[in-house]
């Protein structure tokens, strides 16, 4: 278990968790966020600006303090 | 008839409007394009409706502004026909808000729209499966290239005659039995009055919806312990918060209709996924993004100076020729030349500009480049406090600063939106641009022009730091999604710079005319002196001519307005004959920086409120002078 900041790119990860209050999990919600998704970290920003995740299909950028927030189980290569 | 377009942000909506309504509706390839909604009458196969394209909301909520319009409007209007528009590549996550439409009751179509992006991506929806699923028809359409809206609409005249609404989704059994006693614990104490149905306020209100929780609450107090104890009920037998229980059953419910109604064949190997691995790279990225400004602002004032030189000869012999026909000093020379003024000025100096910087940002919004620089922007944008996101408002704020502070709205927190605003105002606008090319850049070149802009930004920079300082509190952050790149239609960016240059063309301009002819009027009758000598302070400290004192009151109209003063009060068109580069270096600053025009004073009003705006309208102007004042002391170091 890790949270989604310190996951390795390119690597299928499943959503454990989301940490945080209703509005945090509201607006991961909105973008197809949701425990039991799996996400893939495509890219990350320098200087500790925001992630690229691929969530089913399509491109979102999230930014450090939220991805922290987001706790990932390993990686579903294996399934 | 009133047909409504509801879709999640950047899923096309307004670019369906736009192909039947003509182009109306500001559409862009970024989220949240949108922040009003936009009517307009339409006529289908010789029946008149009203067509309506709402902002883009990802859930059928209220927890931000747009969500708030949308909501508001499919709850309080009277709706005949909901189009429920989705990017067909996104049909699981966009499924999610169909779901709550359907609990809306009102007649719906489902459009998938970007069916292309859905087939590239090896996503092929079985439609006829789909729409028996929901029981509502639906439709294939790309909208940018004009497709299948005909058919579209056909079926939505239909479904409005037959008034038929789709099928309910059902969640499992034990929240579906949540959702009706609380559905039937509320209808026992509410009449018919309520503008929405029972389901739907059952489940808005397990979710926690700001909106129908006050809405109940101010109405019901005495349903305040009925609502928890079913949201208590909920959570306890799921082991999570009621509103992450009713979401976690939409999302599964979306994600079975998915699998049942789409198969997933192989994804065609898409070249702009190569293109965002130079244009997103954490160093090639910034260097393209500079490059990018450069070429822009270059080629703007390229072409706005080899217009400019030729027609303020002409204007200024017109000027003389009206002195010789009416006599120099009569009232008629004056009203004639200002006149010619007003009109030649915004004709050789304002739209040589204009067009090409506004042509050059619709091209820049509908290839879907703004969103990336959102990305590679968010972490110098937590320097100044905020967040990526912000930076779309401030991109904007380069066209103009109303629809800026518009757009401010997309950013979610209170605070980060006054400081988000506060940026957008600071930012020069075209009208601004107009002046920085017309006099720093025409009379000392290009470079110092683009020394404005870059002063302008270390500004804003440490203003947005200072605020982040004084406003401490957590930014929630970005989460901001990255559309794919689209080629932009020829007919779209024309008609959107159109759109945007009529307010120029129909606003500004009869202003600018007017405002000469006022100028003049006021010099005719002796009055420009004491003007002058009651703002002689601020000309004083800038080391300004004082006859330069009138046209900074009328840059608070309209900002083009000061320039185009600038060269009546003067009383030529050669301004280094009556001013020093300096001078005119200061006059440029200082109009740049200080209080905006009046357009933006009312939509920070309707933004921040007025007591912020009040604060913003002083501070610019003491930051103005400020600055003003350095650039006096730089010019005088330098000539």
């Amino acid at each position: 278990m890790t949270v989604l900041a310190d996951a390795q790119k390119n690597v299928t990860c499943v959503v454990a968790d989301i940490l945080g209050g209703v509005g945090v999990r509201r607006r991961l919600n909105q973008m197809g966020i949701h425990v039991g998704d799996t996400v893939v970290v495509r890219r990350s920003g320098i200087m500790g600006g925001p992630l690229l995740v691929e969530i089913h299909g399509s491109e979102v950028a999230i930014g450090r303090g939220m991805a922290r927030k987001i706790v990932v189980g390993g990686d579903d290569t294996s399934k | 008839m009133n047909i409504v377009l509801v879709g999640q942000p950047n899923c096309g909506k307004s670019t369906i409007f736009n192909e039947v309504a003509g182009y109306r509706s500001i559409s862009a390839n970024f989220p949240g394009a949108t922040i009003q909604y936009t009517k307009s009458q339409i006529n289908v196969n010789g029946s008149v409706c009203d067509l309506v394209d709402l902002p883009g909301i990802y859930s059928l909520s209220s927890f931000d502004e747009a969500e708030r319009v949308s909501q508001q409007y499919l709850i309080n209007e009277k709706v005949d026909v909901v189009v429920n528009v989705m990017d067909a590549s996104l049909l699981g996550r966009s499924m999610e808000l169909t779901l709550q439409l359907l609990d809306l009751k009102i007649p719906m179509v489902l459009c998938l729209n970007m069916i292309d992006e859905a087939e590239k991506k090896g996503i092929f929806i079985d439609t006829d499966k789909l729409a028996k699923t929901l029981g509502i028809p639906v439709v294939t359409t790309v909208a940018s290239r004009g497709k299948g809206i005909n058919d579209l609409f056909r079926k939505v005249i239909g479904t409005g005659k037959e008034k038929t609404t789709g099928i309910i989704q059902k969640n499992s059994k034990d929240v579906e039995q949540v959702i009706e006693k609380l559905a039937a614990a509320i209808d026992k104490s509410l009449d018919d009055s309520l503008p929405f149905v029972g389901r739907l306020l059952s489940i808005k209100l397990l979710e926690n919806d700001p909106f129908f929780v006050s809405y109940l609450e101010q109405s019901h107090p005495e349903l305040t312990t009925v609502i928890e104890t079913y949201q208590k009920q909920l959570s306890k037998t799921h082991g999570r918060p009621s509103d992450a229980v009713i979401n976690g059953e939409r999302h599964a419910l979306c994600l079975s209709i998915f699998e049942e109604t789409a198969t997933l064949g192989k994804p065609k190997i898409d070249m702009r996924k190569q293109v965002d691995k130079v244009l997103m790279h954490n160093i090639w990225g910034y260097f393209f993004l500079l490059l990018f400004l450069y070429l822009f602002f270059n080629a703007i004032f390229r072409f706005g100076a080899m217009v400019e030189a030729p027609f303020i000869k002409i204007v200024e012999s017109s000027v003389e020729h009206m002195d010789v026909m009416f006599g120099t000093g009569s009232v008629w020379s004056m009203v004639a030349g200002a006149v010619i003024n007003g009109f030649g000025g915004g004709l050789g100096i304002m739209l040589p500009y204009l067009v090409p910087f506004l042509f050059g940002l619709a091209v820049l919004e509908d290839i879907g480049y703004l969103p990336r620089v959102a990305f590679l922007m968010d972490a110098f944008m937590h320097k100044i406090g905020l967040h990526g996101k912000a930076i779309i408002p401030a991109v904007i704020g380069y066209g103009c600063n109303v629809p800026a502070i518009m757009a401010a709205r997309i950013v979610e927190s209170p605070r980060d939106r006054f400081i988000a605003s506060v940026v957008a105002a600071m930012v020069p606008c075209a009208a601004r641009m107009t002046i920085i090319m017309g006099l720093v850049g025409f009379y000392l070149g290009g470079t110092a022009a683009m020394f404005i802009y870059l002063a302008n930004i270390i500004v804003i920079s440490i203003t947005g730091r200072v605020l982040s300082r004084m406003l401490p509190e957590v930014s929630p952050g970005m989460l901001l999604e990255i559309p794919q790149y689209q080629v932009p239609r020829i007919s779209s960016l024309l008609q959107k710079t159109w759109l945007r240059l009529k307010e120029f063309i129909f606003i500004a301009w009869p202003l600018l005319i007017a405002g000469s002819v006022i100028l003049g009027l006021v010099e005719y009758i002796h009055l420009t002196v004491p003007v002058n000598k009651l703002l002689s302070p601020v000309t004083w400290i800038l080391g300004l001519p004082e006859s330069t004192g009138i046209t900074l009151i009328f840059g608070v109209f309209k900002k083009e307005l000061s320039m185009m003063m600038l060269f009546q009060a003067v009383g030529t068109r050669d301004l280094l004959s009556v001013m020093t580069l300096g001078q005119i270096l200061t006059f440029t600053v200082f109009v740049v920086f200080y209080v905006p025009c009046v357009a933006t004073i009312g939509a920070l009003y309707k933004t921040v409120g007025s007591k912020r705006m009040a604060l913003i309208v002083l501070f610019t102007f003491i930051l103005a002078l400020a600055i003003g004042f350095a650039t006096r002391a730089l010019g005088w170091l330098i000539w």
